[in-house]
């Protein structure tokens, strides 16, 4: 978002107390921390960590929905769909940008991925089995997505702040359309109830653990609190989610697939809110940690598009080289 | 007079529909991530072709199909599609050579179709003409430096070059339905843009540093629906659902 | 090794009358490049209706230092801000 130019300056700041707590102050006072200003180096790492994930994700995330591009059902659908995956990979192009600012250049991030070194969101690990899984996805994961992204809007590093205003003001739709097509699958026949059913029951758990572990066992939860990276814990954002995904699954006569889902008057301050049943943190925990479904066929995609494009990129580069000589 | 029209706008849709549907194969797997965004928008711009093609043979069509099912419900020998559009993406380099050929081709059709006769053709014609420009430029500059970047890359050009040359030359034939809609001034000719088409793509062979080839036997068939045989994988990919549940709402 | 190809800046005119904004980065091995890629990249959503791409590294940028000097500087300069003079109000909008 910014330049690479801009960051001649050193990175190396003196850790001193006084220091990091001029530097608190400026966070508490909401001031935006941009490219160039002295930062901590666990603020500039945290943030390299954190925006190169999240853009990891969107970019592997457009490998389960474009499994389905070529076998979209209508005219309109396909031209959705296809739009939609694109937009996926606009944000991870705005993220990967962001987090150049922090000094990391796009190639190390790639290297990162395709090596297997990097985190993404663990959800693109599970597969796309049917086209109702398509609507499922756009309405539960992205939905989940925008929860965690609408507050990061407010993140106090400004590159990434920006990145997430225009990622947040094109996710608009996404969460839309997806519903729309678990919508029509619902008022369908009886096979595409079912499998409206069927997707919800298989991406309703994976969504809720998008938003981490519980905030009892989340290790980086109140630093990136304080630095104003994070402003709501995992916990209250799943609670959003689960109020929100609730009455909108009632209203198109589907089940959520929990069967301690509990109206609970107590929850948000006494506003009420629905709690739910155990989630399965071993599966979380074995999915994070490589195991999912999918987790070799997506790093695969990514390494053959990637090996199989060095000769395209290396033609841009040699003929660069030429027209300037 | 609405059997060689419809016919006629039928060849138009699958052209589209079906270079569309190739381009779509690409995104989440293209070299770059640029690319990545490139691409989509080519396809799209396609799609969104295609789609108000169809919608116009719709209301011709004396079946009465609407217009996903006459593009989603055919039977592989009813594409009435150019044989270059399945052309599988062998290669990147493939998919930008296929794109100049066809949008070089189309620019000048579209151009020649503002003033038709046939309002409809008139309205996406108008239209088309300002997407296609942008389409020749990427496509176009993409094989200039694939032609003139590395060894490697040239010879994936020639490669591709040699496999998709021969079925450039079915763009500029006339079926019959066609041959109808140029007396009536809903459509131009298209073998007459055969020589500007071949001036305009030796001039970027040229910057490509790559030969315009000579061609002993072009292909052809895809207007009466005789096609190659990735034409009927690329379909039944396409058609999945709609065969699977005959008859629903998406 | 591979390098990286070259970070350009691209800067959106989102109509006539406005003038450029920074909307993000792209990269691009060469300038026609560059230009292609931001328009498939930041006007997808007609937000704009001309494009410049630069370099980044051809930017030449301020240091934060620079800025807080020129800051200090012109807050001692209240006479450039019009409520530094006192008008009576019967002499009307001025
Ligand atoms: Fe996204
Ligand atoms: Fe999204």
């Amino acid at each position: 978002m910014y330049t690479q130019g801009l960051l001649d300056h050193s990175e190396e700041t003196e850790e001193t107390p006084e220091f990091l707590a001029a530097f608190q102050k400026r966070i508490d006072q909401e001031e935006k921390i941009e490219p160039h200003d002295p930062m901590p180096r666990a603020y500039r790492k945290t943030l390299i960590r954190q925006i190169s994930q999240h853009a990891h994700s969107e970019i592997v995330g457009m490998l389960p929905e474009g499994n389905w591009i070529t076998r979209a059902p209508t005219l309109k659908r396909k031209a959705v769909l296809l739009a939609k995956v694109q937009d996926e990979g606009g944000h991870g192009l705005y993220l990967y940008a962001a987090a150049e600012t922090l000094g990391i250049s796009r190639l190390e991030m790639t290297e990162q991925l395709l090596k297997g070194e990097a985190k993404y969101s663990s959800i693109f690990n599970y597969p796309t089995l049917t086209w109702a899984d398509i609507g499922a996805i756009g309405w539960l994961v992205d939905g989940a997505a925008i929860m965690n992204q609408i507050p990061l809007c407010r993140c106090s590093y400004g590159p990434y702040a920006r990145a997430m205003i225009k990622i947040c003001k094109e996710e608009s739709f996404h969460q839309r359309q997806g519903y729309e097509v678990m919508m029509t699958l619902a008022e369908g026949s009886k096979e595409q109830r079912d499998m409206a059913q069927d997707a919800l029951n298989r991406w309703w758990w994976p969504s809720l653990m998008m938003f981490g572990p519980p905030d009892t066992e989340s290790s980086n939860t109140d630093q990136s609190m304080k630095w104003k990276i994070k402003r709501f814990t995992n916990d209250q954002l799943r609670q959003k989610f689960l109020d929100a995904a609730i009455p909108q699954a009632k209203r198109i006569n589907l089940t959520i697939p929990d069967k301690n889902l509990k109206w609970n008057k107590k929850l948000n301050n006494g506003r009420g809110g629905y709690s739910h049943g155990p989630i399965d943190w071993e599966e979380f925990w074995r999915v994070v940690k490589g195991g999912g479904p999918m987790a070799r066929d997506r790093l695969r995609a990514r390494k053959k598009a990637w090996d199989g494009g060095k000769w395209v990129r290396d033609a841009a580069t040699a003929y660069a080289r030429k027209v300037k000589r | 007079m609405s059997d060689h029209l419809f016919s006629s706008i039928l060849e138009l849709a699958d052209d589209h529909l079906i270079l569309g549907h190739r381009l779509s194969e690409w995104c989440g797997h293209a070299p770059t991530l640029e690319e990545d965004l490139s691409l989509p928008n080519l396809g799209l711009d396609l799609l969104g072709v295609a789609t108000s093609l169809y919608s116009f043979a719709s209301k011709l069509d004396s079946k009465c199909r609407s217009d996903d099912q006459l593009a989603f419900g055919r039977l592989e020998r009813e594409y009435k599609s150019c044989l270059l559009m399945e052309k599988p993406n062998e290669h990147f380099g493939y998919t930008m050579l296929k794109q100049l050929y066809f949008s070089t081709f189309m620019e000048m059709f579209w151009e020649n179709s503002l003033h038709s006769k046939y309002e409809d053709i008139a309205a996406v014609a108008s239209k088309s003409v300002k997407e296609i420009a942008y389409h020749i430029r990427h496509s176009g500059e993409w094989v200039i430096r694939l032609g003139d970047g590395t060894k490697e890359s040239r010879n994936k050009m020639l490669e591709a070059i040699y496999e998709l040359h021969p079925y450039t030359d079915e763009l500029f034939h006339m079926s019959k339905c066609s041959k109808q809609c140029l007396r009536d001034g809903y459509l131009p000719d298209r073998s007459k843009l055969r020589s500007s088409w071949i001036t305009r793509i030796e001039s970027i062979f040229e910057e490509a540093t790559l030969p315009f080839p000579t061609i002993s036997y072009f292909h052809a068939g895809g207007r009466d629906g005789i096609h190659t045989e990735s034409m009927g994988h690329l379909i039944s990919e396409m058609q999945y659902l709609q065969r699977a549940y005959p008859g629903q709402k998406w | 090794m591979e390098k990286e190809t070259l970070l350009w800046e691209v800067f959106v005119r989102s109509k006539n009358g406005l003038s450029h904004k920074h909307v993000g980065s792209i990269h691009a091995s060469d300038k026609m490049m560059a230009l292609n890629s931001a328009r498939d990249t930041y006007t997808r959503r007609n937000e704009g209706i001309s494009i410049w791409v630069v370099p980044s590294h051809l930017i030449t940028a301020s240091t934060s230092n620079d800025i807080s000097d020129a800051l200090a500087n012109s807050e001692n300069k209240i006479y450039r801000h019009p409520s530094f003079y006192d008008i009576p109000d019967d002499v009307g909008h001025m």
